[in-house]
């Protein structure tokens, strides 16, 4: 399955295929190349733009660009991380109003924002409520107004630009929005320097004409139908996804003065629109890759249906991962696209959007609950910690109200300078406190392990039935070879992770330290986002492949110790399941070393071990920085 | 006022445009779930509704109160005369209420009016979006994202038909009669078991696989983002077909039989399934009664027992987590089994 990506440890040296297909870019081009996308943009904002940069003087070009080609009366609004929803769609401003004693009232970013674009700065740090708001004003064009028992919709059609600076595998903006960004940019590798826009596209000019023609362009059947063949090629499930090509089809043919779509129009709305969200490069019907991996036989009958696309796994392109099939399904490629689009995705060898690479995606929930401010609630201070600053701001509207309250019902008491009721009180949030998450690290060698994987695997899904009872997070991370890979973000879809330990194949070497490091990464952002952490590492404990990825087992064993070392000097919790045909030491060191509890994996009896997690001792949360 | 794309413009979910219109007939069958991936019209065919449904009369209050029935009436509306009521009503499109992903407590359920608290120190309260779908449909996206204590608010208020606010010195109750709608993917989070049952019927959906169905959905698509009201204009007679079926089956439900081996169907089909509880066999029930009512059939009868079955029944089974065939499944099969026996 698409999901894996090389591992932390193996990130300075990503396979030798991927760091071929992606060295010899042309900066320059690259940026020619996102100026046209940005040239859609600025025609049919409406389409969305996510736009993966860092912060820097080459994302301020792009940005200065688009201002300048913008027509007059299109407005760019920049909009906060945090921004509230008042904020967001009108209402009350509480701070001017109590400053002037009488409501101020503010226009919402939204509303304020009709017809323009709204800039999300830090996207991939929205939160879900912001996401949604967005998400439904991109859907009707309008946004819902609740004042004085008065509801009523306010226009707000808005394109969104969003820039996206996650760095982190499972950092992204919520899924929500980035389905319905039609462009997905990358400025990776951009340098504008010297880099021209040779067909002057962005000029002003061109961009206001171009927007008189968009409502006259008209796509033919081909449009659409070229469009929606791609996308069905590339494994989209969604439907909306293909409407955004086609709007950004015509946006290009509007650039160029077409009236309707052409070749070359509908290629760059595929390569910029669909491409990026690709799951899968065509392929034959009926091949599993899974399939032939003679390994895992024994194990679990893959599915009779061939898996449905994921849509997740769309941003999981990991080009060391898709290349394979990529020359294996050449033919079938050739038979369900037109040629000239061919071309074009051979020369886009590169994944668009570099950091999508990774398999960052967990549940989408997951950032549901990041952040390191979980928020405030109404509670009780003795048993949580008081939270000063939002108890004053939940007092402070009342003060007039209750001191005139107290004023009838009391005449004659002393004025208080402050009226603070019990219902005011708000305490600090910790919603981690409950959450835990389990991290599979799952030896899956050709050592002593394949003959225990199968019951590993059972003995893992037995505590995958737990976890979804406990509504735990899971994440499963597998390591055979030279290295480990991250087989499944933390999720909690059962759906999810039973799949992606179906199609978990064996055999190689064993490195243990890459298997351990890449579930201590991951573990170590989970206790980030405030959720406690477990390791479970079950593996036979011969390590023989070191960090470096050389064959040789007194250094595999001394990186091996080292690792787990690192997981203990963090405090996460970790436990050792043994999957030696006898108990080994081995594997006992490697629990010793991690400070955690060590069991061996008893003959088919997954019950016993899916016990043992629900019994483990939860280490204290690392990182006492990571709360605030 | 934006506009929808039209209902009978929606190609292919066949399944959830079923589940829609039984609730739309029998408002009281408890909620529809609908699951599948992004992008495949689950939020365009809720948004359709509204246009299909017949409009109402309403008082003008924050609740929009039927001026027919005092008995499920708000306070204010309850204490007035009929003629006042009478007086103050006024046509209204049924409301299907967004509730966006996110929304929090205070807007869901309503809270104390800041604004009028601020400037005229009156303890008011301003109604939520629980009182905005009053009679109407409540649609939650993403319903296996929102925090478990809200859903569970929501579905209680759904089955209890009021809203009780006591908060922040504020103790209101109002009517709050609505269907509650909720869609998700299950690949990105499950709604807990506990409330899956909580819901009347279930609807998986699918993107449509075949090429041309997919064509024909962006070309649709396409020509009504070009011209909504002449797209909408184009559909209107169908739409109008739709919304008539809906009237004609409310009028002709309550005359609807249901034959005691109908009845007896039903529960063994529950038994077979092992389905927890009564509700199960209740709802299926209901449904297939509001399914007679919209095809014009006087009773209820094993064809719309046995087609309506994975609709209410498949989100009750126990979850076998290890499972591959999935809950629709298990009930068809089911389903054939008794037609046989």
């Amino acid at each position: 399955m698409g999901r894996a990506r090389p591992a932390a440890a193996n990130d300075g040296a990503p396979p030798e295929r991927a760091a071929d297909r992606s060295a010899p870019e042309d900066g320059r081009s690259l940026f020619r190349e996102a100026l046209t996308a940005l040239a859609i943009f600025a025609v049919d904002p409406g389409i969305g733009l996510r736009l993966a940069a860092r912060a820097g003087p080459v994302r301020q070009v792009v940005l200065d660009q688009l201002r300048a080609a913008l027509p007059e009366g299109v407005s760019m609004r920049k909009m906060p991380t945090g921004i509230s929803q008042a904020a967001l769609l009108g209402g009350l401003d509480l701070s001017a109003s109590l400053q002037a004693g009488r409501p101020v009232l503010e226009r919402g970013v939204l509303t304020a924002a009709d017809g323009g674009i709204v800039i999300a700065a830090m996207a991939e740090r929205m939160g879900e409520e912001c996401a949604g708001l967005l998400a439904l004003a991109l859907d009707l064009g309008t946004v819902p107004i609740e004042r004085d028992g008065i509801s009523a919709e306010a226009p707000a059609r808005i394109g969104v630009l969003a820039l996206d600076e996650g760095m982190e595998p499972d950092e992204a903006p919520p899924d929500a929005l980035c389905e319905r960004l039609g462009l997905w940019l990358s400025l990776d590798g951009a340098d504008p320097r010297g880099a021209v826009d040779e067909d002057g596209n962005l000029a002003a000019g061109t961009i206001l004409a171009a927007r008189s023609r968009l409502a006259s362009v008209r796509p033919d059947e081909t449009a659409i139908e070229t469009i929606c063949q791609a996308a069905m090629a590339f494994g989209i499930v969604s439907l909306r996804v293909p409407s955004l090509a086609l709007r950004a089809a015509c946006a290009s043919a509007a650039l160029a003065g077409r009236r309707v779509p052409s070749r070359g129009d509908l290629d760059a709305a595929i390569r910029r629109v669909l491409l990026p969200r690709a799951v899968t490069m065509p392929e034959m019907p009926g091949e599993d890759a899974t399939e032939d991996e003679p390994d895992d036989q024994e194990d679990r009958a893959p599915p009779d249906d061939p898996p449905p696309p994921d849509p997740h796994m769309s941003e999981n392109r990991d080009p060391a991962e898709i290349e394979p099939q990529e020359e294996i399904d050449v033919g079938a490629m050739e038979a369900t696209l037109p040629a000239d689009l061919l071309a074009s995705l051979a020369a886009m060898t590169r994944p668009p959007l570099q950091r999508a690479g990774s398999g960052r995606r967990g549940a989408f929930a997951e950032r549901a609950r990041r952040g390191r401010v979980v928020g405030t609630r109404p509670g009780d201070p003795r048993r949580d910690r008081l939270d000063v600053v939002a108890t004053l701001r939940a007092a402070a509207p009342w003060q007039n109200l209750r001191r005139s309250e107290r004023a009838e019902s009391l005449p004659g008491t002393a004025h208080r300078p402050l009226e603070i009721r019990s219902a005011d009180i708000r305490v600090r949030r910790h919603r981690g406190k409950t959450e835990t998450a389990t991290i599979f690290a799952v030896d899956a060698s050709g050592s002593a392990a394949l003959a225990r994987l199968a019951e590993a695997k059972g003995a893992v899904e037995r505590i995958l039935a737990d976890c979804y009872v406990r509504r735990d997070r899971v994440a499963l991370v597998a390591f055979r070879g030279t290295r480990a890979d991250i087989l499944l973000t933390e999720t909690k879809s059962l759906t999810r992770a039973k799949r992606s330990l179906a199609a978990l194949p064996a055999g190689g070497g064993t490195p243990l330290a890459s298997g351990i490091l890449a579930a201590l990464d991951l573990a170590a952002a989970s206790a980030r986002d405030g959720r406690t952490p477990l390791i479970a590492l079950l593996t036979d404990g011969r390590a023989n492949i070191a960090l470096s990825g050389a064959a040789g087992r007194p250094q595999a064993m001394a990186d091996a110790s080292d690792a787990a070392r690192a997981v203990r000097a963090r405090g996460i919790a970790a436990l050792v399941i043994d999957l030696s045909q006898r108990p080994s030491d081995q594997a006992r060191e490697i629990a010793a070393a991690l400070g955690g509890t060590y069991l061996a994996l008893p003959r088919a009896d997954s019950k016993a071990v899916s016990d043992a997690i629900a019994a483990a001792p939860r280490g204290p949360t690392p990182l006492g920085a990571s709360r605030s | 006022m934006r506009i929808a794309f039209p209902f009978a413009a929606i190609v292919g979910q066949d399944q959830m445009k079923l589940a829609l219109s039984i609730a739309a007939v029998d408002p009281s069958i408890g909620g529809v779930l609908v699951f599948g991936d992004r992008g495949t019209g689950k939020s365009t065919t809720v948004r359709a509704l509204a246009a299909v449904l017949p409009q109402m009369q309403a008082v003008r209050c924050p609740y929009h109160c039927d001026p027919a029935r005092p008995d499920e009436a708000c306070d204010t509306c309850r204490s007035q005369s009929e003629t006042q009521r009478a007086q103050s009503s006024f046509t209204l499109q049924v409301p299907v209420v967004d509730l966006p992903l996110g929304a929090t407590e205070d807007r869901i359920v309503g809270a104390l009016d800041l604004e009028r608290a601020l400037s005229a120190g009156e303890k008011r309260f301003e109604p939520g979006l629980l009182a905005k779908a009053h009679r109407g449909f409540l649609y939650i996206d993403e319903i296996n994202l929102l925090e478990d204590h809200l859903v569970d608010l929501l579905l209680d208020v759904a089955a209890s038909g009021e809203n009780v606010v006591e908060r922040e010195g504020l103790s209101v109750r109002h009517p709050a009669r609505f269907v509650l709608i909720g869609s998700g993917n299950p690949e990105e989070g499950e709604l807990r078991p506990q409330l899956l049952d909580r819901f009347g019927l279930s609807v998986e959906v699918r993107t449509p696989g075949d090429l041309k169905t997919r064509i024909e959905v962006v070309k649709r698509r396409d020509a009504f983002e070009r011209d909504p009201a002449g797209f909408v204009a184009a559909y209107e007679a169908e739409n109008a077909r739709v919304r008539d079926a809906i009237v004609a089956a409310r009028d002709r439900i309550g005359s609807v039989a249901v034959p005691d081996e109908s009845l007896e169907k039903a529960a063994q089909l529950s038994i077979r399934l092992g389905t927890d509880g009564l509700r199960g066999e209740l709802t299926l029930m209901r449904a297939a009664r509001a399914l007679a009512a919209l095809q014009g059939d006087g009773e209820v009868l094993w064809p719309h027992l046995a087609s309506l079955a994975p609709l209410a029944l498949s989100h009750r089974l126990r979850r076998d987590p290890l499972d591959e065939a999935g809950s629709a499944t298990r009930v068809e099969r089911a389903v054939g089994e008794l037609a046989a026996a």
